[in-house]
């Protein structure tokens, strides 16, 4: 993690204020801190991601409080609900305009695996299409479920080698 | 109540038959007749709420295939509901019926729904669409011969197909519908599973294309 450091001060002026970290730690760390999701609200799901967004369970606590629905300016697209095959497109090419890095939420059973909806009409998992990084279980799944998720996404992101990707993209 | 618009209807239009209902009364008119019929409900029997267009298949081999129904409301009489019934022309890959948006604009999206599930044919209708599966979906899925887990066939959208590899499966039913065991206590061994579990979403069928999942 990034931490402020004295046993590198080699300048009585500027001891205590420079900081010595790993390039991965400090861009993993921005980016844990404020992922910006885009709200894939499809179905019941989205009922539960607004509760997530309001006060009593309030995401803003994990740095994911900027819903943005233009997928331009999100870094993670939380799929909340029943994905048919006739949006799927659609999903796809909202998940194609967002900028890199980014990554995928699957809230709930629908998004995960089409739920109960073994169907013609459903398309069974959204990893279908996109590629999932946390699948939540729930039908919807608790607010509290979701906060997790977004946990465990930032503890994935926080392994992720930035640095070795930004040089070689 | 009931009896007043249904002999005014009998005594106007001799062809309308009874059909049997358990709870509202039911008409079976023949196929030219039905908008005339539906437009007398309308102007003189204040039936003036299309509730619902809809359709029955009889499955493949009755003759006819096809009857479309529609559901009046009387919002003026209190509980006058009345459905009115009738055998769809054409045959049975194209049937045809009668649009009646221009008696109730709101006939629109029933019609379409209905072409959309059943495959039919609205004659008359200012935009006949598919209104729930998308353009170019090549069946109809309320049809009996359709099966409830689908028919493989394209996603919508060339580029996304391009760039996935996915298409539109049959759902993976793994030995459904899914029962719950009844008089079981156990809720844990009570929840509905699948009779045969030897296949699932991860897993496909022999001869069905597995669900492919998208790499990084």
């Amino acid at each position: 993690m990034v931490s402020a450091s004295t046993d590198y001060g080699y300048d009585s002026k500027v001891e205590g204020g420079v900081i010595v970290s790993r390039a991965d730690a400090a861009i993993n760390w921005i980016r844990t801190n404020s992922m910006w999701p885009m709200p894939m609200g499809l179905a019941c799901c989205a009922i539960e991601l607004m509760a997530v967004g309001g006060a009593r369970f309030d995401i803003a606590r994990f740095g994911a409080e900027v819903m943005r629905f233009s997928p331009r300016q999100a870094d993670c697209m939380i799929v909340a609900g029943t994905v048919t095959y006739k949006m799927a497109p659609q999903v796809r090419r909202i998940y194609d305009q967002m900028a890199s890095p980014k990554w995928v939420i699957a809230m709930g059973a629908c998004a995960s695996s089409g739920g109960m909806y073994r169907s013609y009409a459903t398309l069974q998992g959204v990893d279908r299409i996109v590629p999932v990084d946390v699948y939540v279980s729930g039908c919807p799944p608790r607010p509290e479920a979701l906060l997790d998720a977004l946990m465990k996404l930032q503890a994935k992101v926080q392994r992720e080698p930035s640095a070795r990707r930004l040089l070689s993209a | 109540m009931s009896a007043d618009f249904l002999a005014a209807l009998r005594s106007r239009f001799p062809q309308a038959a009874d059909r049997a209902s358990a709870d509202h009364p039911a008409v079976n008119v023949p196929l030219a007749d039905v908008v005339a019929v539906l437009k007398f409900l309308r102007d003189e029997h204040g039936f003036d709420l299309l509730m619902d267009v809809t359709a029955i298949d009889w499955s493949e081999g009755a003759n006819p295939r096809f009857t479309v129904v529609y559901h009046l409301l009387s919002t003026t009489r209190s509980g006058s509901y009345v459905r009115v019934a009738a055998p769809c022309g054409g045959n049975d890959e194209a049937p045809v019926a009668p649009s009646v948006t221009s008696l109730w604009p709101g006939a629109n999206w029933h019609e379409r729904e209905c072409y959309d599930m059943f495959g039919i044919r609205f004659e008359g209708h200012p935009d006949l669409r598919r209104i729930l599966m998308w353009e170019g979906y090549p069946y109809h899925p309320l049809r009996k011969d359709f099966p409830l887990a689908g028919i493989e066939t394209e996603l919508p959208g060339a580029d996304v197909v391009e760039e996935t590899g996915t298409k539109v499966v049959a759902a993976p039913m793994a030995g459904g519908p899914f029962v719950a065991a009844s008089g079981e206590i156990n809720l844990s061994e009570a929840e509905p599973r699948a009779k045969d579990e030897s296949w699932s979403d991860r897993v496909a069928r022999p001869d069905q294309t597995p669900l492919r999942q998208v790499k990084e």
